[in-house]
């Protein structure tokens, strides 16, 4: 099904605006069509909220009830808080904007074997967004199946908008009610069958040139934690040519189990801890996707990354979270100058003029200066240190 | 297994029939007893990338002349602070090489002498080349006007009339004297702007790998290679006549090339086929005084006198052009992931460094394209006018009975032949019978024996102790030689996962395919369409090979050896200086190559141990230093 006025599918292909989709959505649909894929998944937009609470006659009420609340009166915040999600969470969908929303369950779910968990996360606008901790930012739900969990969840989500903090927070804020919104994010649940953490950057010493990956199979807290040892490997970053390999032991992988709703942790095998985990094909795509996550976002990222199993080879790679890099950002590439060798010594005097082989084309009795030298400088001193260095 | 070292000159075994074949090479030529304790104490690798084949006496000439006016370049003319020139032997037939070094102590002297004489050529670089392509030029044209015509019966009357009072063979020795000169002149001219062009390479290499830490080579490659050189061109043309032939209708005619008369004049004959033969002609000069060879060896054929080749060539591109196929090089998506490299490399580094990155791209970009097209006027062009009139000169001397073969003057060296010349000049002029047909018959089976057994074993890659590491810049960049190669040659190197062979990650990509191996120019037409070219080395003259092969191995050569930079021409992977990929891999069996890692593996290795043959002869003189 395609996108429209009140689902936004992440591959969608609709521009995202953040009062439509809320941070966290409009967030996933610019990663998406930037070549960074998102586990799939949907928004259920503001637009569908707002019909929804106006159609349902909640909107008066929010209002009135709202109107005149003291935020020093906890008791009465917490009753008015009460009454709204009650109203929310309670209150029919008009029938046209729920048959929308079951639509895009089922489309999202048609695109794997069987029906696969999802996660529902609230989505809020921009000035909902104070600081992390209010406006329903924590309400993220997990492992859930079926079509009227989703819709139950979504309400749940709508409803934190209206948490005594969030009220209160407004009120003292001088945040207004009217336009107040909430989108809502539907996605897959992450079937990791390799994952891992890729830096645009050799984190050793800062080479910009490179992408170093690390991968080990399952579900990736175990590499981010230290749990077990990921191969690790370095690529160019221009050519994507492997530069070097090591192969961790990998021992153990966390797995989801759908069923208990958790991860289990098992043991890898000799012959899977024997191999890489990565494919070539795979661990190019690993490379180019942080390569266009550093791209996208203007500085060397440090992203999470995860190969989905319920997802078709070429579409199964999945970016789960990209952040600046910053240990080695902030410092220069290399030492500020390359190549200064202790040999320089300009020109003699055949160069007349040229007092300094590093400026351009100097004006010297040589009748020609349609050489190198009149496009670019060179520097003789860095091309002997060159030749004298001890090897190379 | 791990050695420490390759075989002393003396302890290789001389293939039985080839006992005595020092004597058959210049005395300076071989190693001597008398130096046995310092010539073994150097580290001597051979150069089978230019001469990968026994020479026969004559053929030192292009050894001697090309080692030695590397070395003049560096010792004398550019004053390269830390690297000679190169010591070079004959041994066994062979060609190996011994870089020399610059005492330490007189390193900073020379550095002030170097940077005023580089900074010369880099800062008149247009110029300077500009004038030596109209010396070489000249030079080609001088050795054109050479013959070798027949000695006359006697002196023409014209010449008694005017008093001119000679006989006309000192015309003769001169001519010969001439040619030999006028081939040592494009040698020195060949290097003129050679070492420049790798000193330039070098400092931009160098640079990369300081800012960049391991950066891959081809990488560095890539960012200053010319994608249309003047290497491609023959190639290049012969696709341009192909897609004409195809334009006007012409390819019933090519049914035959190996008739070349009966094909150019068919060709002409037909409607359209005077434009056709127009634009060939326009590419015969200079675009056909090409070898399949590379210039060294009198055997080395040239398309201008073999035109079968070239026509054979355009008949295949016919071919594949009437299947569909696309044969002109990807030039434009080449040049755009050039750029694309650039452009990233360029976009990493920032202020300071990204100025000294443009300053020496840009110098390299300048300089180093001569090192790919260079080979075109010398190796191809000068030398192919040379063994020409070498030939022509050996025709004449058969005739007059020196020799019963046509090209048996290659069993003499360049100084007998001077001999030989003034054996058959007195002769003449005496009105007596010359020497040298009752003496050079029978010395030339002689040698002729010698050289063929001297065939039947392979060099050894290197001679005595390794350095503990190999730094000379130059060894590395033109033949690859490096510590780590040195080290896989014997033996000590990372092993190939599923056994297999390592050389360098020249072209990048993996491909999987049947082995072709090729030891000779003349087993070329074998090559079939999706094969893996296995190779002792390649020569530019291959070209049409490559539009059909899925990938290369080479024995020899490094990044900027002539199959690296076709494969990567060509967007084929390439894995250069094995070692021993043509003599471990047979025809025929599967092979993976990774040009990206440098590994090849033999998928289907059905011999286990199917290394290379034994050498079945040992004797005595294994080697000049144990005659005493």
């Amino acid at each position: 099904m395609h996108s429209n006025e009140y689902i936004q599918f992440f591959d969608g292909g609709i521009e995202p605006k953040l009062e439509n989709l809320g941070g966290k959505g409009a967030s996933l649909v610019t990663m998406t069509s930037a070549g960074m894929p998102v586990p799939p998944g949907f928004v259920v937009t503001t637009a569908q909220f707002d019909a929804f609470i106006e159609e349902a006659g909640i909107t008066r009420d929010i209002h009135e009830l709202l109107a005149g609340l003291d935020p020093e009166d906890m008791g009465q915040v917490d009753k008015v808080s009460a009454a709204i999600r009650e109203d929310i969470r309670s209150r029919p969908v008009p029938p046209a904007l729920r048959e929308l929303t079951v639509t895009a369950y089922e489309s999202l779910m048609s695109r794997f074997d069987a029906p696969v968990p999802v996660a529902v996360r609230s989505s809020a606008t921009a000035e909902d967004l104070p600081d992390a901790s209010f406006a329903g930012q924590q309400d993220t739900y997990l492992w859930l199946d079926g079509v009227k969990a989703v819709t139950e969840h979504i309400r749940q989500c709508w409803a934190s908008l209206f948490t005594s903090r969030a009220i209160i927070y407004r009120l003292k804020n001088n945040i207004p009610n009217e336009g107040l919104s909430m989108a809502v994010v539907v996605q897959k649940m992450v079937n990791a069958r390799v994952s891992g953490v890729a830096i645009t950057m050799d984190p050793t010493n800062g080479d910009r040139s490179k992408i170093t990956i690390d991968s080990s199979y399952g579900v990736g807290e175990m590499v981010v934690s230290g749990q077990v040892t990921p191969d690790n490997i370095m690529l160019d970053k221009v050519t994507l040519t492997v530069i070097s390999e090591h192969l961790g032991d990998k021992h153990a992988e966390l797995v989801p189990d759908a069923v208990a709703g958790r991860l289990v942790e098992r043991e890898v095998d000799a012959e899977r801890r024997g191999r890489r985990s990565l494919s070539d094909a795979e661990l190019t795509a690993v490379a180019q996707m942080a390569k266009r996550a550093e791209k996208h976002y203007k500085c060397p990222q440090d992203i999470e990354w995860a190969l989905d199993t319920d997802l078709p080879d070429g579409d199964n790679l999945l970016l789960l979270q990209s952040r600046p890099e910053t240990v080695h950002s902030s410092k220069p590439v290399v030492p500020s100058s390359a190549s200064a060798g202790g040999y320089f010594s300009g020109l003699s005097p055949a160069g007349s003029s040229a007092t300094s082989a590093s400026t351009t084309a100097p004006a010297s009795s040589t009748p020609s200066s349609t050489g190198p030298s009149s496009s670019s400088s060179f520097n003789l001193g860095s091309i002997t240190a060159s030749l004298l260095k001890p090897s190379f | 297994m791990s050695l420490k070292s390759f075989p002393k000159p003396s302890e290789l075994p001389v293939p039985a029939g080839a006992e005595g074949w020092e004597k058959i090479y210049p005395y300076y030529l071989v190693f001597q007893d008398k130096l046995k304790e310092q010539e073994d104490a150097k580290f001597w690798f051979c150069d089978s990338q230019h001469w990968p084949t026994v020479f026969k006496p004559f053929e030192t000439i292009g050894g001697e002349f090309a080692v030695k006016c590397l070395g003049q370049y560096n010792a004398r003319h550019l004053m390269i602070p830390n690297a000679n020139g190169i010591e070079f032997r004959v041994h066994l037939g062979y060609l190996y090489m011994s870089p020399i070094p610059v005492p330490e102590g007189q390193i900073a002297a020379r550095v002030p002498l170097f940077e005023q004489r580089v900074g010369h050529y880099f800062q008149n670089w247009d110029q300077l080349l500009k004038q030596w392509h109209v010396k070489v030029k000249g030079t080609i044209d001088e050795m054109e006007t050479i013959s070798f015509p027949k000695l006359p019966d006697m002196v023409p009357m014209e010449d008694i009339l005017s008093g001119k009072g000679k006989d006309g063979s000192e015309k003769l020795l001169e001519s010969y004297d001439r040619l030999i000169q006028l081939a040592y002149q494009n040698w020195q001219y060949h290097f003129e702007f050679l070492n420049l062009g790798y000193i330039a390479y070098l400092d931009f290499f160098n640079f990369c790998k300081q800012v960049f830490p391991n950066i891959p080579d081809q990488s560095i490659a890539t960012m200053v290679q010319g994608v249309d050189m003047e290497l491609f061109r023959p190639d290049d043309e012969l696709k341009q006549l192909a897609k004409l032939a195809v334009e006007l209708g012409l390819q019933p005619n090519f049914g035959n090339t190996d008739d070349v008369d009966v094909t150019l004049g068919a060709i002409a004959a037909a409607p359209g086929g005077d434009r056709w033969v127009a634009q060939y002609e326009g590419a015969k000069d200079p675009w056909f005084n090409f070898t399949v060879g590379n210039g060294f060896y009198g055997h080395d054929k040239y398309w201008n006198e073999h035109q079968e080749i070239p026509l054979g060539y355009i008949a295949d591109y016919i071919r594949r052009v009437d299947e569909g196929q696309e044969i002109m090089r990807p030039v434009e998506a080449l040049i755009t992931e050039r750029d694309r490299i650039i452009e990233e490399y360029r976009d990493l580094l920032e202020g300071e460094n990204q100025a000294l990155f443009d300053a020496k791209r840009g110098l390299a970009a300048t300089a180093y394209p001569y090192v790919e097209n260079h080979n075109f006027y010398i190796e191809h062009w000068t030398m192919g006018v040379f063994w020409r009139k070498i030939r022509e000169l050996s025709r004449m001397m058969q005739a007059e009975g020196f020799w019963t073969e046509p090209d048996d003057l290659l069993y003499l060296g360049r100084n007998e032949v001077r001999d030989a010349l003034f054996d058959l000049v007195t002769g003449w002029g005496v009105g007596a019978k010359p020497i040298g047909p009752d003496y050079w018959p029978a010395e030339i089976e002689r040698r002729r024996g010698i050289v063929d057994a001297l065939k039947t074993a392979r060099p050894a890659p290197a001679l005595n102790t390794p350095p503990e590491s190999i730094t000379e810049p130059f060894t590395r960049m033109l033949w690859g030689i490096t510590t780590e190669q040195v080290q896989q040659w014997l033996g000590a190197g990372e092993a190939v996962e599923g056994g297999g062979l390592r050389g360098m990650a020249a072209s990048p990509g993996v491909v999987e395919g049947l082995a072709r191996v090729i030891t000779d120019a003349d087993q070329l037409s074998e090559v079939q369409q999706g094969e893996i070219l296995v190779a002792t080395v390649t020569a530019p003259s291959w070209g049409p090979i490559f539009g059909k092969i899925k990938a290369t191995v080479t024995d020899i050569g490094g990044m900027m050896s002539h199959a690296a930079i076709v494969c990567r021409e060509y967007g084929l992977p390439a894995v250069t200086g094995t070692g021993s990929a043509s003599t471990t891999i047979k025809t025929g069996q599967r092979l993976r190559v990774d040009g990206t890692k440098g590994t090849v593996q033999i998928l289907d290795a059905l011999i286990p141990d199917a290394g290379e043959p034994e050498l079945q002869v040992t004797g005595p003189g294994a080697h000049s230093h144990s005659h005493v």
